[in-house]
């Protein structure tokens, strides 16, 4: 049993679950840093920080709250697609209540977000309690979400002028970008919810097990439940985030496609989709990964036509690297290489 | 018998070797199989069978030794490619596809095809054709789940032999068989080894060694015992090549179960009835009692052990515990009222496989904690390692996903997980099922040490000399119904077996 002591700490680094990911996500900076010496330069103006770093944190924003959130349903066994859809809800009940009523910031944001909860509780009334699959339980709001949005901005894209909800999308605090601080705030809050009380480990039973975690004594289904009420309410703040940064709700376009983004994130951190074990950091590790691929994509300037087929090469390059069977393989072949 | 040692083995595996993180599973192990012979392969908890096992089916790689079938080397990689070759693996917890049809599971790969297409109908009339030999008669178009374990065993069985199988290799296949599928299985072993199949029989109820094998080959702790005829080895020496030394424990004594003096009861249930599986029982566990539950499979046992722990709820009757009526609604109800329960399903109701030995310990005493008071990894480990240690689970360290673990070791951990929360009652249901037979001997320890300490434990098993051994009473059911309670003079496995059989 001593023996988890004398491990090196390459060793330990090695067996590691953040080595493959970061490993990928620093490949791509040097890339980056080779095509343009000064890709990681942040400079200070006008009281706020400007550079690619602070940039592609900012814009992987909605997608990094979107991954707390999915990181959490997939470690119960599910899935939730609805997301993109409630970011679109969250964004219009905000805008509508912006631009046709004066109640206060502050009621708004509750309208937002409450918006959200109510779809997280849909999504999970219906998985734990009606017992639907889940891919198809978040399909329905997928689908109908954005209708909904649509509907509350009857067609047009409702624009606002309010700067205080603008500052949460576009404002600095201490020079870094409000999006930011929103993002560390609820990955800290999340983080000391799930790993400082039980509920992370009760996640990861009713993952690997939920009849095994019922007779434990484990409500699988409150936990389940939990779960998309959190995708729900983080999608929500990632549609306020939207709205805000572009200052209006455009209820077909806000979230397009997000919620795979989101679930590719989550596999790029090395959870596996039948639930389970998971880690937070290691898909905010996977959030990054895809921006900067984004943001590379961009700054290199590869012609835009083959932005997705450049970005799915790079994603299954990544997701190659953190399988132990083709990383066994590639070593065999190396190891043949230098033997003949 | 019948083969002589001039003749050349069928299959034949020599100096195996294989070694995992911490443990040498497999130390130069040989093992030959002849035509036509069944070999039972015995040998304690990690002993090693399991993973010779699945070095011959191709599960897992040897480190070094060879494997012969029929004197040509061979090295399959996977379970298909060792099929191919004609060694069908027919395991514990049957591998097949409970949603497809019982036809489709036994062509399952290579369905007869007419331009392309599956031919549902030759295949129906093909399954019913071959499952005719195993004197099997049920609907073939239905999902293999509509059936019982037992004969979708023998759809695993019939599956293997339809593909040209030279060799079955049977792990516990009787482990959730009652008598008389036992019987009717190996009607159909007889049968196939007179057609000349050799077939590897892995077991851990000795009497049915006695009954059908030709051969035994004994390992203990990653070697090689021996290989005895079955006339040479009788069942206290078979015991003894198991086991080594520890053959006193195991054969131990006889404990007369001590007459309870007037004990006050602990559990109280009156007339509990629950639609479909349990009707009407009645049954008394007091301070400090062992009550012993039997009954064939599907009899109610296992029904009126998840009615206490709140997995099932009554319909009508009443529970008391220390005389007051209790409601179970839920799991979480039970634990409240110190009740704990062990479940008879290990592996889809008991283990959290991907989870570590710790985590399986602590999530009971953490769910009776609550949430919000999160007991740190810290402490879970030091809890785990104490029942590590008091319990001799065979693991490294505490970090080990349960489902790494033997049968045995892993229904250790399920216990400690329950022994954590120091419940006032614990029910277990089979917790010997699945498990050979020095981890088996260990656990009736556990549990007659456990009443000695003044818990009340309620078993539902269907080994009645294991009942017999520990339990004050019995409660016998059939039928959903309790028909029997026998104690003190009148308790004897044969008069468990009367009132079992009673018409």
């Amino acid at each position: 049993m001593n023996t988890e002591t004398s491990h090196s700490f390459a060793e330990r680094l090695l067996k590691s679950r953040y080595i493959w990911p970061l490993a990928a996500l620093l490949l791509m900076l040097i890339f980056n840093l080779l095509l343009d010496a000064s890709f990681l330069d942040i400079h200070f103006d006008n009281g706020r920080f400007y550079g690619n770093p602070i940039d592609i944190l900012h814009r992987s924003a909605p997608v990094a709250l979107l991954a707390i959130g999915m990181t959490v349903v997939i470690a119960t066994g599910g899935i939730d697609l609805s997301v993109g859809a409630v970011m679109a809800i969250a964004g219009a009940v905000c805008a509508n209540l912006l631009v046709a009523t004066d109640v206060s910031l502050f009621t708004v944001l509750v309208a937002g977000i409450a918006s959200g909860l109510l779809c997280g509780l849909i999504n999970g009334a219906l998985v734990s309690y009606m017992g639907i699959q889940p891919i198809i339980a978040t399909l329905l709001l997928m689908v109908t979400g954005r209708g909904i949005a649509q509907l509350l901005n009857d067609g047009q894209i409702v624009t606002f002028q309010h700067a205080g909800f603008s500052w949460l999308g576009s404002g600095t605090l201490l020079g870094i970008p409000v999006t930011i601080w929103l993002v560390l705030l609820v990955f800290i809050i999340s983080q000391l919810m799930l790993r400082r009380t039980a509920l992370g480990l009760f996640v990861e039973a009713v993952g690997c097990n939920s009849s095994a975690s019922r007779y434990l004594g484990i409500n699988d289904r409150t936990v389940k439940l939990m779960a998309y009420l959190l995708t729900g309410f983080c999608a929500a703040l990632a549609g306020i985030i939207s709205a805000a940064d572009i200052n209006g709700s455009d209820a077909n376009n806000v979230g397009l496609w997000l919620e795979l983004d989101a679930i590719l994130a989550v596999v790029l951190g090395g959870a596996a989709l039948s639930g389970g074990r998971f880690s937070i950091p290691l898909s905010l590790l996977g959030v990054l990964i895809i921006q900067t691929l984004n943001t590379t994509i961009m700054v290199s300037g590869m012609p835009s036509k083959l932005n997705l087929l450049i970005k799915a090469l790079a994603v299954v390059l990544v997701l190659l690297l953190q399988s132990d069977i083709f990383r066994k393989q590639i070593s065999g072949l190396a190891g043949k290489w230098r033997h003949s | 018998m019948q083969q002589e040692q001039s003749e050349k083995a069928l299959f034949e595996l020599s100096n195996i070797s294989k070694q995992f993180p911490g443990v040498k599973a497999l130390d130069a192990v040989n093992f030959r199989l002849f035509p036509g012979e069944v070999h039972a392969l015995l040998g304690e908890n990690g002993a090693g069978k399991s993973t010779l096992v699945k070095i011959m089916t191709g599960v897992l790689p040897k480190d070094s030794g060879s494997i012969q079938l029929q004197q040509q080397e061979i090295s399959p990689s996977n379970t298909a490619e060792a099929q191919k070759l004609g060694i069908a693996p027919v395991y514990q917890e049957v591998n097949l596809l409970p949603n497809l049809s019982v036809a489709h599971n036994l062509f399952l790969g290579r369905e007869p095809t007419r331009f392309g297409c599956i031919r549902w109908q030759q295949m129906a009339e093909d399954a019913r054709q071959l499952l005719k030999r195993f004197k099997l008669n049920i609907d073939v178009t239905e999902s293999l789940s509509h059936y019982s374990v037992a004969i979708q065993q023998l759809v695993a069985i019939a599956r293997g032999v339809a593909m040209n199988a030279k060799v079955l290799v049977l792990d516990e296949p009787t482990a959730s068989l009652d008598s008389s599928e036992v019987d009717t299985l190996f009607d159909i072993l007889r049968q196939l080894k007179s057609e000349g199949i050799a077939i590897l029989f892995i077991t851990h109820f000795l009497e049915q060694v006695y009954q059908i094998s030709d051969r035994i080959t004994v390992l203990r702790s990653g070697k090689l015992i021996g290989e005895y005829p079955i006339t040479d080895l009788p069942r206290g020496k078979l015991i003894e090549a198991m086991l080594g030394q520890e053959l006193q424990q195991v054969t131990g004594e006889q404990t007369e179960a001590t007459e309870p003096a007037k004990r006050e009861p602990l559990l109280t249930v009156s007339n509990a009835t629950v639609p479909h599986s349990v009707d009407d029982v009645s049954l008394t566990v007091n301070k400090g009692e062992a009550v012993g539950m039997a009954g064939l499979l599907g009899s109610g046992r296992t029904e009126v052990c998840r009615a206490l722990f709140g997995i099932d709820t009554l319909k009508s009757g009443e529970i008391k515990i220390r005389q007051q009526p209790v409601t179970l609604n839920q799991p979480a109800d039970a634990m409240q009222q110190g009740i704990a329960l062990c479940p008879e399903d290990r592996k889809t109701d008991g283990i959290i496989g991907p989870l570590s030995i710790r985590e399986n310990i602590a999530l009971a005493l953490q769910v009776q904690a609550g949430w919000w008071r999160y007991i740190s990894p810290e402490k879970q480990r030091t809890l785990a390692n104490q029942y590590i240690e008091s319990f001799h689970i065979a693991t490294p360290d505490s970090e080990k996903p349960i489902e790494e673990l033997s049968g045995g070791n892993q229904q250790k951990v399920i216990l400690a997980r329950w022994l954590a929360i120091s419940p006032q009652l614990l029910i277990l249901d089979e917790p010997t099922r699945g498990i050979d037979i020095g981890a088996h001997a260990e656990i009736i320890k556990l549990i007659k040490s456990l009443c000695d300490e003044g818990m009340s434990l309620l078993v539902a098993s269907s080994e009645l000399e294991e009942l017999v051994a520990f339990a004050n009473r019995v409660v016998v059911m059939r039928d959903h119904r309790k028909v029997a309670e026998l104690q003190g003079a009148e308790l004897s496995s044969q008069s468990i077996m009367h009132s079992i059989a009673e018409v």
